[in-house]
C-alpha cells in the first residue's frame, strides 16, 4: 500500500515526461507491441489467415521440436551462420568506422558513403549471383580456372557443401549496416581531452588507446551495434532466398526465417509460423543478454 | 537563455583545443596516406552492387543479356532512361502526382517519427521513473520479433481504424519504429546530467530543455535516424494498404514497369534505369546529412 502511494507520487512528479512519451507510446502499443501480443497468441492456435484461429495449445511447439527435423537443421544452420556473421560483421564495422575516424574529415564523409551506399541500393543482390554463378563464365570460376586453382568449375550456389559458405561471405559483404552508421558517430563523440589525459598516464599505442579509452567511452553505441549485428545475423534467409532460390538444395542454407516465410507466406499457416517467430524471439533475446554479460568487461 | 551560450562557448573552447593539440600518437602522412588506400580498396569491394547497378543501367539490352555476362558496360547508352522518361510521361495519373505523394509520406513520416521517437527516447535515456525501465526494454525487444506475423494484425489493426487507402497507413506504422529511437536513447545516455540540471536550475522547462539542448547534442544519431526512416519510407511501395491509383508512391510506379510477369526482358533496361533512380534520392539525402554530421562533433567536449 505505502509502495503504491510511492509510486503514485513519482508517478505524478514525472508528469511532464510521460506527457513527452505519450504520441510516440500510442502509435507503438498500437502497431508494435499489440501485433506482437496477437503473434504470440496464434503461436498456440491453428490459423490459416482465411478462417479463425482454434486455440490447439503447445500443439504447434510439440510439432516444430519433436516432428519437424527440417525445423531442426534450420536452427543449426542459422547458429552456424550467426556466429560468423555476426561477431565478424560487428568487428569488420567498427574497425572501418574506426580507421575511417583517423582520416581528415571530408575523405572520412566520403568514405561513410561508399560504405553504407550498398545498404541502399535495392536488389543489388544480384551481383553476387554472378560472381558464384556456377558457370565457367561466373566471375570466381573464371578466375580460378584462368590462374589454374581449379581446373573443373564449382557449383558455388549448388553443391551443398558449398552453399552455406556463399551465403556466409555474401551476409557478411552486406552486413555494413546501421550498426557501422552508429559507431562512425559515435567515434566522433569521444571527448579528445581523454585521449590527452590517458598519454599522460602512459598509454603508449593506439591499441591501448582504443581499450582503455575508445571502448568504455562507446558501450551505448557498442550495445546498439550489437543488438543490430545479433538481429541482423539471426536474421539471414533473404540473401540465400536470392542466391540459390528457395529451398536451397539439400536444405543447405534454409535457417530459421526461411522456414517462418514458409509457414507464413506459403503454407498459409499462421500458428506454426508464429511459433518460429517467438522462438527466434527467444534465441535474440538470450544472445542480447549475453553479449551485455561481456561488454561490461570491456576497459577492464 | 543564459545556459545555451554557456554550452555555445563551452563547445566553442573545446573546438578551438582539438585542432591546436596534436595527439602523441599521431600518424605520419604516408601512414594517412597508406590507410587511406586500404579503405578506397575495401570500399571499391564493398561498392560492387552500386557499380553493378549503375552499369546494368547504362547497358543496351543486348548488352544486358550477353554471354558471358559483363560487369562494365561496353557501349555505353542513356536509351534506358530515355525509355523510362517517356513512360512516365505517359502514365495514368501524371507522374508529378506520384512525386507529391512520395514526397508527403517520406516528409511528414520522418519529421513527425524523429520528433515523436526523441521526445520518448529523453525521458528514458535521462530519468528514472515507474515504467522506465519496462518500456525501454519493450523498445529493444520489439526490434527482434520477426515482420512476417505481424502483417496480419498490422493489417486487421490499420483496416478497423479505417486508415486503408490514405496515407497515414504508410506513416503510422512508421511512427511506431524503434531503431531510430533506440539509437537516439543509446546517444542521449551520454550526455552529462550536469547539463540537464544546470539547464533546468535557470528554468528551462522539459520541452525547452529536449528541443534547445538534448536534440541539437544527439544530431549525428537523430540525422542517422532520419536516414534510416527516409530511406524505408521511400521505398515503401505500400501496395498492401493503398488502392487509388493517384494516392500511390514513386515506388509503387516504378515497381509496376517491370509488368505482370515482373521478369520482362523488353522493360529490363527500364527497370536498370528505375533502380538507379529509386537509388539515388536517399543517396543524395544520406551525403548531404553525413556531411552535416561530421561538421557537428556534437558531443565532444560535453562528457564529465
Amino acid at each position: 500500500m505505502r509502495k503504491l502511494k510511492i509510486t503514485l507520487r513519482e508517478m505524478k512528479r514525472n508528469r511532464v515526461l510521460y506527457l513527452m512519451m505519450l504520441p510516440f507510446l500510442i502509435f507503438f502499443f498500437t502497431f508494435a507491441v499489440y501485433p506482437v501480443l496477437q503473434a504470440i497468441y496464434y503461436s498456440f492456435t491453428d490459423y490459416n489467415i482465411l478462417e479463425a484461429p482454434n486455440f490447439i495449445g503447445l500443439e504447434n511447439y510439440r510439432k516444430l521440436f519433436l516432428e519437424d527435423t527440417i525445423f531442426i537443421k534450420a536452427i543449426q544452420n542459422t547458429f552456424i551462420i550467426a556466429v560468423f556473421v555476426g561477431p565478424l560483421g560487428y568487428i569488420l564495422s567498427y574497425l572501418l568506422a574506426w580507421m575511417i575516424n583517423e582520416l581528415p574529415h571530408w575523405l572520412g564523409t566520403i568514405l561513410t558513403v561508399i560504405f553504407y551506399a550498398p545498404s541502399m541500393a535495392g536488389n543489388s543482390i544480384m551481383i553476387f549471383a554472378l560472381i558464384f554463378s556456377n558457370d565457367s563464365t561466373g566471375y570466381l570460376n573464371g578466375i580460378l580456372l584462368k590462374y589454374g586453382f581449379i581446373s573443373e568449375r564449382i557449383l558455388w550456389l549448388s553443391d551443398s557443401s558449398y552453399i552455406l559458405p556463399v551465403v556466409i561471405l555474401v551476409s557478411v559483404w552486406m552486413s555494413l549496416g546501421v550498426g557501422f552508421l552508429s559507431f562512425v558517430a559515435g567515434i566522433k563523440g569521444v571527448d579528445e581531452a581523454q585521449y590527452e589525459a590517458a598519454a599522460i598516464d602512459g598509454i603508449r599505442n593506439r591499441w591501448q588507446e582504443l581499450w582503455y579509452v575508445t571502448l568504455p567511452n562507446m558501450k551505448p553505441q557498442l550495445l546498439f551495434g550489437a543488438v543490430m549485428s545479433i538481429t541482423n545475423a539471426l536474421s539471414v534467409g533473404g540473401v540465400a532466398d536470392a542466391l540459390v532460390g528457395f529451398p536451397s538444395p539439400n536444405y543447405a542454407s534454409h535457417t530459421i526465417v526461411n522456414h517462418l516465410n514458409d509457414y507464413g507466406l506459403i503454407r498459409m499457416e499462421m500458428g506454426r509460423a508464429s511459433a518460429i517467430a517467438v522462438i527466434l524471439f527467444f534465441i535474440m533475446i538470450l544472445c542480447n543478454l549475453l553479449f551485455r554479460k561481456f561488454l561490461s568487461k570491456v576497459g577492464t | 537563455m543564459s545556459i545555451i551560450s554557456k554550452l555555445k562557448k563551452h563547445r566553442k573552447g573545446r573546438l578551438d583545443m582539438r585542432s591546436s593539440t596534436a595527439r602523441q600518437s599521431s600518424r605520419s602522412f604516408l601512414g594517412n596516406l597508406l590507410l587511406g588506400i586500404v579503405l578506397f580498396l575495401l570500399g571499391f569491394l564493398f561498392l560492387f552492387p552500386v557499380i553493378y547497378m549503375i552499369n546494368q543501367a547504362l547497358k543496351p539490352l543486348n548488352e544486358m543479356y550477353m554471354f558471358p555476362p559483363k560487369l562494365f558496360v561496353q557501349n555505353p547508352t542513356v536509351n534506358n532512361f530515355r525509355d523510362l522518361s517517356r513512360i512516365l510521361a505517359n502514365t495514368l495519373v501524371p507522374f508529378s502526382r506520384y512525386l507529391f505523394n512520395s514526397l508527403f509520406v517520406v516528409i511528414i513520416g520522418s519529421i513527425g517519427h524523429i520528433l515523436t521517437a526523441s521526445m520518448c527516447a529523453y525521458p528514458l535515456a535521462k530519468y528514472k521513473f515507474p515504467g522506465s525501465k519496462f518500456i525501454s526494454a519493450l523498445i529493444v525487444y520489439s526490434l527482434m520479433f520477426n515482420a512476417t506475423v505481424t502483417m496480419v494484425p498490422n493489417f486487421i489493426t490499420i483496416s478497423r481504424l479505417h486508415l486503408i487507402d490514405s496515407y497515414w497507413a504508410i506513416i503510422f506504422p512508421q511512427f511506431a519504429s524503434t531503431l531510430g529511437l533506440y539509437l537516439m536513447m543509446n546517444f542521449m545516455e551520454q550526455i552529462p546530467d550536469s547539463l540537464i540540471e544546470a539547464a533546468r536550475i535557470d528554468g528551462a522547462g522539459q520541452f525547452k530543455i529536449h528541443i534547445r539542448i538534448v536534440l541539437p547534442l544527439v544530431k549525428p544519431a537523430a540525422i542517422t535516424a532520419f536516414i534510416l526512416v527516409f530511406q524505408s519510407l521511400w521505398i515503401n511501395t505500400g501496395d498492401r494498404y493503398i488502392y487509388t491509383e493517384k494516392l500511390k508512391s514513386v515506388a509503387y510506379m516504378l515497381s509496376q514497369l517491370a509488368g505482370a510477369s515482373n521478369v520482362g526482358v523488353a522493360r529490363a533496361g527500364v527497370l536498370a534505369a528505375a533502380s538507379v533512380i529509386i537509388f539515388i534520392i536517399p543517396v543524395t539525402v544520406f551525403l548531404i546529412m553525413q556531411t552535416n554530421v561530421i561538421s557537428t562533433m556534437a558531443t565532444s567536449g560535453m562528457k564529465e
